[in-house]
Formats: C-alpha cells, sequence, structure tokens
C-alpha cells in the first residue's frame, strides 16, 4: 500500500485516497469549437508516461481535498505532492528515490 | 520439429527421454525481416505463426524484451469465454473461442483447453437483469450463454454458498463452451509451431526505437540487440504499448494499471468450474496443477511496477472465503502482478496507426488471454493485407475520436 503525502494532512495510507487519473488536463473553455480530434484528446488519449507522472488525488477519506503528485511509475515512489493551481516541482528540485 | 504423440513419447521414454530437442531455435537477429512482431507474448507469437502459416510471410521475427512466456502470457488467470454483450465484441470473442476448440491439434501442442464452464454470479437485481439482457444478446449472437437460478448454479457447483452471506447469490450466467488453457503452454505451443515454419524468436531484445523513412513510413527497429531493418511491424505490448509507439510519435488512449492474481497451495480436484462475481469482486478456478487460482481487482494507479497493494487480493481473498467459506484454511503460495493496457471502453484496439507498416494490437485490460488466438489470428490478417479483417474493422484507434465506441466496461467479469 501507498503512503501518500497529503500536502494539508501529511503522510497518510493510500485507502484513504482516491485516484484521479493523470493531473493537468483541462477541458476546454467552449467545447462546441473543438475539433473532434481535439475533444478526443481531451476526453480519452492520456501520456500513460513510465516514469515521472504527474497525478491527480483526493484526499476523500481525510480533509476532502484534491491534489497533485508527481509519481515515477517504475517504481511508484512520490517524488513531491502539491496543491491543486501550483505547477509541477521542477524535476531536478524533487528529491530522487531510493531505488 | 519434432512431433509429439503417443508414440514419440513412448520412444523416447525407451532411450531415457535424452532425445528431445528444444522446443526453439536462439537465433541471432538477421539484419533484415519482412515482418517484425515487438512483443514475444501469445498475441505476438500467434500473430507471427499466422503470418507464416496462412499468409506464407517466412522472414518473420518476434522480439521480446524479457523471456517467452514471463509477461502478461504467463501472468494471466487463464479464464476463457465469449459472452460479451455487443455484437462487435461477441463476433471477435467468439471468433477465438471456436479457434481454442482446435488449437492442440492446430499447434501439435496440450495447450490443456477446458470447456468447463463460466460461471458469472449475479448479486443484486441489477446484476439479474444485466445478466439476463447478456443472455439473450449473446443468444441473438449465436454466443452460448444461460441463465441459471440459484438451484441451478449449485448444481453446476456444489461448494458455491448462495444464502446467509451479505450479498446472497441471485442466480448465475453460465457459459458451458467457456473454461480454461494452461497459459504458458499456449506461449510456449505458439512458438514451438511458429519457429518451426521459420519465424525467429529473439528473446531478451529490448525495443528501443522506431526509424522512418521520407516518407514516414517504418524502416527500421533499434534494438538491444542492433539495428534490424522491417517494412511492417506489428506491436502486440500490452502495457507497454504506449511506451513503444511512442517512440513513433503514436500517442494512445490506453492507461497501464498493474493487476493482480494469486495461487493456493495444490489440492485434490474440487472445483468444476470457473466463478466470477462482479459484485463482490472475485474470480476462481483450480488449475491442472491443484491450485485455485484466484483473480484480484486493478490497482487504483497506473503503474509500470508488475506488483500492487496487498489490500487489493486481500480483498478478493474476502470476497472468495465469504462465498467458499471451505477455503478460509487454505494458505495461498504465491501473488504477482502484470501491467494490462486499459481503453476507455475495455475494448482492444486491432488496427493499423497513423504510421504507414505500423500495426498495433493493445488495450486489452484485464481480459486478453482469453482471445489470444482470434486476436493473433486477426493481426496477421491485418499486417499482411495492410488493412483491417471484417472482424477488426470496428476496433480501429479512431473511434474514441469518431463516437463509435464499443462499450464492454459493464461486461467485465470483475469491475476494474
Amino acid at each position: 500500500m501507498l503512503l501518500i503525502d497529503c500536502p494539508y494532512c501529511g503522510a497518510r495510507p493510500e485507502l484513504e485516497f482516491v485516484y484521479g487519473g493523470q493531473a493537468h488536463v483541462a477541458r476546454p473553455r467552449n467545447p462546441a469549437e473543438c475539433s473532434d480530434e481535439q475533444w478526443a484528446d481531451f476526453l480519452y488519449w492520456r501520456d500513460n508516461s513510465r516514469g515521472v507522472h504527474a497525478e491527480r488525488w483526493r484526499h476523500t477519506h481525510g480533509c476532502g481535498q484534491f491534489f497533485n503528485a508527481l509519481r515515477d511509475t517504475t517504481n511508484d515512489h512520490f517524488l513531491a505532492t502539491y496543491r491543486v493551481g501550483e505547477a509541477a516541482p521542477a524535476l531536478e528540485r524533487v528529491a530522487r528515490p531510493r531505488t | 520439429m519434432q512431433r509429439f504423440s503417443g508414440f514419440s513419447l513412448l520412444r523416447r521414454g525407451l532411450s531415457g527421454h535424452r532425445d528431445w530437442q528444444p522446443q526453439w531455435r536462439k537465433p541471432e537477429p538477421k539484419a533484415a525481416y519482412d515482418a517484425i512482431i515487438v512483443g514475444g507474448g501469445g498475441h505476438g507469437l500467434g500473430a507471427a505463426y499466422y503470418l507464416a502459416k496462412e499468409h506464407n510471410l517466412r522472414n518473420v521475427a518476434v522480439l521480446e524484451k524479457g523471456w517467452i512466456g514471463g509477461g502478461n502470457t504467463g501472468r494471466n488467470t487463464t479464464i476463457i469465454r465469449s459472452n460479451y454483450l455487443r455484437d462487435e465484441s461477441a463476433a471477435l470473442y467468439d471468433h477465438a473461442l471456436k479457434m481454442w476448440e482446435g488449437l492442440s491439434q492446430d499447434l501439435n501442442y496440450n495447450v490443456m483447453f477446458s470447456q468447463r464452464g463460466v460461471m458469472m454470479l449475479a448479486h443484486t437485481v441489477h446484476d439479474v437483469q444485466v445478466f439476463k439482457r447478456h443472455v439473450h444478446a449473446n443468444r441473438a449472437n449465436r454466443v452460448d450463454n444461460q441463465w441459471l437460478t440459484c438451484e441451478e448454479a449449485r448444481a453446476v457447483c456444489p461448494l458455491l454458498r448462495t444464502d446467509d452471506i451479505r450479498y446472497p447469490v441471485l442466480g448465475a450466467a453460465f457459459q458451458s463452451r467457456g473454461g480454461t488453457a494452461r497459459h504458458d503452454a499456449v506461449a510456449w505451443g505458439y512458438a514451438r509451431a511458429a519457429d518451426a515454419l521459420g519465424v525467429d524468436i529473439i528473446e531478451n531484445c529490448e525495443v528501443t526505437g522506431i526509424r522512418r523513412d521520407a516518407n514516414g513510413a517504418v524502416q527500421a527497429l533499434e534494438t538491444a540487440r542492433g539495428l534490424i531493418q522491417a517494412r511492417k511491424v506489428g506491436v502486440c505490448a500490452a502495457g507497454h504499448s504506449s511506451v513503444i509507439l511512442k517512440m513513433a510519435g503514436v500517442r494512445l488512449p490506453l492507461e497501464s494499471y498493474p493487476l493482480q492474481a494469486l495461487v493456493s497451495e495444490p489440492v485434490k480436484p474440487i472445483f468444476p468450474c470457473v466463478v466470477m462475481s462482479n459484485t463482490i469482486h472475485a474470480y476462481i478456478s483450480q488449475s491442472d496443477k491443484g491450485e485455485l487460482v484466484i483473480g484480484a481487482g486493478t490497482d487504483a494507479y497506473t503503474s509500470y511496477t508488475q506488483r500492487g497493494g496487498l489490500h487489493v487480493t486481500s480483498h478478493a481473498l474476502e470476497a472468495i472465503c465469504e462465498l467458499f467459506p471451505m477455503f478460509r484454511r487454505m494458505r495461498m503460495l504465491r501473488s504477482w502482478g502484470g501491467i494490462v493496457d486499459v481503453s476507455p471502453d475495455r475494448s482492444p484496439i486491432i488496427a493499423k496507426t497513423p504510421v504507414p507498416g505500423l500495426y498495433v494490437n493493445c488495450g486489452w485490460g484485464t481480459g486478453g488471454f482469453k482471445a489470444t488466438p482470434g486476436s493473433a489470428h486477426l493481426f496477421a490478417w491485418t499486417i499482411a493485407h495492410d488493412r483491417p479483417h471484417a472482424i477488426n474493422a470496428p476496433f480501429t484507434i479512431e473511434r474514441f475520436r469518431d463516437g463509435r465506441l464499443i462499450d464492454e466496461a459493464a461486461a467485465a467479469a470483475v469491475a476494474h
């Protein structure tokens, strides 16, 4: 089970959280003006990164807040967590995990 | 290829079984091939086999990052069925099921296909309505599936506890042509048969790049064992499909999740069929070695680690113990994870890509094993003809752009 560092509450077990998929996927402001490709890209296409992945989590059984995280999908180590609205921390500034 | 038969077994038994050959060669990669399959699982090896057998493409290679049988082909729970809801899916999965029925003879390799029946339990009124709808849709598509009352379900599987549990069993859908097969025998059987037709199976050969010519078409693959030319490349890389396709600049509507399974210590034959429960989330069968084979759900998050959280497997075991209290004292022997590529509509992609000469067979998510022969057969057809077969024509990448989804999210035996 993952240990996730909620930016509001601190480290809590994974069971308290709900995963929210890839982070920073913005809904187009005016869907009617999107091409089919742009709308499908928003709905379905994802990076599915092997390596560092920016993703959303919600501390559902805690503070209830959404937040974002950087996680390495090759070893599931969290590199950073940060609040919604903040930019993802630069990779050289976050601690590299033990491997 | 040394053919297997009762006679050959007897003859080599007389010489102490010392003169069996390896089942496939370990060739060095050639500089160029007519077609290359990336990914040496059942789907990839099968595609190479059908390219050689049915389309007369003999200069074919299969590149495998690890070893044959080490990926998802050896990590699934071996369940085979074809009772999917949509017409497109029923055609695809039943094509595979019909091929399973003759596969051991075709490959001269016993894949231990056993049509012991697959039972899907209904625990709520909603389940009952959904499964009855499936039964009717399947029968309209000439796929066998029948509704069993609680008593009929217990007659098929006497161990099943239907009452006095948190979610009592109200009935079940049962496909008697469904069952199991030995999964690593499928990989080995296809590898051996493809090798006998001249296919080079190259293990420990990770693909690191895809080279394209001035027109954008596929030209060669950069691999851990050097540059290999090919004008046709088929990718069957399961959870790593996004990673491989990204090398050619193609993004896919897929996400990769860990899916876990576990087996118990072996016991005498006790479990007559496959039982699945979507609502309380478990599936179970017994292998011919005697182990109870138990499937858990996917973990919540995308990952490439081939392992998941213990709470996910514990959850599946709690459901098993509820349905089959006599298994409460069984000990679990091994557990593992595989990385599955889940598509938004839970249906696969078997299609051409925007890159000429590059084909993809992916998106099987949590249920690719059952489709192995059909998927391999149709993928080989698509590569050989440079256009999809009628059965896999709806399973494109573009269906997500065009809104022609083949929604099987509710049809998965277990909610993932």
